[in-house]
């Protein structure tokens, strides 16, 4: 039950990925590519955790899963934000 | 995990090592290359974490992937902003042009030798039987060491001297960053969402170093990777354009830069005199006096990186110096 309930959520975390990487290859400029490689990969990054998380041996172990997850969320996100802006930022100089 | 599976996931992961460096060296842009091989820095340093060394993995993570990437990308800024001022002439860029050719290929001729030369050892290598002796004598003396991870003991106590001078090759290289002078002008103050990253993100930093140094004794860890993140700490900050980047003013960080060796010759000395030998350390105190010495190197290792990404004498040194 739980490896199936975990193997089922891996799979879901794996299709955003590639959702994800798929989006990076063939939207056509910088913004709508990190729209997609963000909001799809931390998604993907969610479930995946989720997965691992359901195999852990204990408790301890699958938070120090969240917080990795917690962690990337943060810092994709604030990267995503600061690569927008910058070029933004050079668009509206040039 | 099946070892089939794993062998499948280890050969992506050679696959990805090789091709992420060829990448980065065949890239035309510098930007790109230098990100494809911050990449590799982190592929590579889960092809560690696979060979069980994951002492070696924190390292490779922390300093060749992260703080080595972040130091070439100063660099790289850096080299932008005088290119674009200077402006250099054709016949210029054509001579150098032709030396790149030339280096690119005397590298790779340097280092197709080097694999061959490795190949050949490796091949070798499986016609004599495991030679252990070393890992043996490192286990049997474990107990006498102070420290229960093996690693630890062998850089901090076996072979103590070899430490000592790499942490002299740091001091070295830190006053040749000082030697250039003033530091670069920082960068502009970052905006609400990033100082708030900061804001959270350093204190973590300090919390996992201090971790990293203290879980050194008994499990992967020690001074150079709690060093490395404790730079990345000053990374951050400087990156965020604070004009404070947790570097202390002139006369502490020179204190503190020197620190990592002078720890080390203290103990060392201090032991000479009470009658033992360089560096050997009496195992009822073998674990503080190991714990005291990494303490000072993790310092002194976190302020040359960050001495090193600032590139120069920090603008609070040379303020100090004028009073």
């Amino acid at each position: 039950m739980i490896n199936a309930l975990s193997s089922l959520l891996i799979l879901a975390g794996l299709f955003f990925y590639i959702a994800g990487s798929i989006g990076l290859l063939r939207l056509p400029d910088l913004y709508s590519r990190l729209h997609a490689l963000t909001k799809a990969d931390n998604l993907g990054l969610g479930l995946l955790t989720a997965g691992m998380a359901l195999q852990m041996p204990n408790l301890m172990t699958a938070l120090k899963l969240v917080i990795i997850w917690l962690a990337i969320l943060v810092a994709s996100a604030t990267s995503a934000h600061l690569i927008a802006r910058h070029a933004r930022r050079r668009e509206s100089r040039s | 995990m099946n070892s089939t599976s794993l062998l499948v996931f280890d050969g992506l992961l050679l696959v990805s090592i090789v091709s992420l460096a060829w990448a980065a060296l065949a890239s035309i842009d510098a930007r790109r290359s230098v990100i494809l091989f911050m990449a590799f820095g982190l592929v590579l340093a889960l092809a560690w974490a696979r060979l069980r060394a994951p002492d070696v993995a924190l390292a490779e993570a922390a300093i060749g992937a992260g703080l080595s990437g972040a130091l070439l990308l100063a660099a790289l800024h850096d080299h932008d902003r005088t290119a674009a001022g200077v402006g250099s002439s054709s016949t210029q860029n054509q001579t150098s042009a032709g030396l790149t050719t030339v280096i690119r290929w005397s590298v790779t001729l340097l280092c197709a030798a080097l694999a061959v030369g490795l190949g050949w050892a490796l091949v070798h290598v499986f016609d004599h039987p495991a030679n252990d002796a070393l890992a043996r004598a490192v286990a049997e003396n474990l107990d006498l060491s102070g420290v229960s991870n093996p690693v630890t003991a062998v850089l901090l106590n076996f072979r103590a001297y070899d430490t000592l001078l790499e942490l002299a090759v740091l001091l070295t290289a830190v006053l040749g960053i000082f030697a250039l002078g003033p530091a670069r002008a920082g960068y502009q103050p970052a905006g609400l969402i990033f100082d708030g990253l900061t804001r959270w993100l350093v204190p973590v930093l300090i919390l996992t170093a201090a971790y990293l140094l203290w879980v050194g004794a008994h499990a992967p860890g020690g001074a150079f990777q709690a060093g490395a993140t404790l730079a990345a700490a000053g990374v951050v900050l400087r990156l965020a354009g604070r004009h404070q980047i947790g570097l202390p003013a002139a006369r502490t960080l020179h204190i503190v830069l020197a620190a990592g060796v002078g720890m080390f010759l203290l103990v060392g000395f201090a032991l000479l005199a009470t009658g033992r030998a360089f560096l050997g350390y009496p195992p009822a105190w073998a674990g503080s006096l190991i714990l005291l010495i990494e303490t000072a190197a993790m310092l002194a290792i976190a302020a040359t990186l960050v001495s090193a990404f600032v590139g120069g004498q920090p603008e609070s040194v040379t303020i100090d110096n004028e009073e």
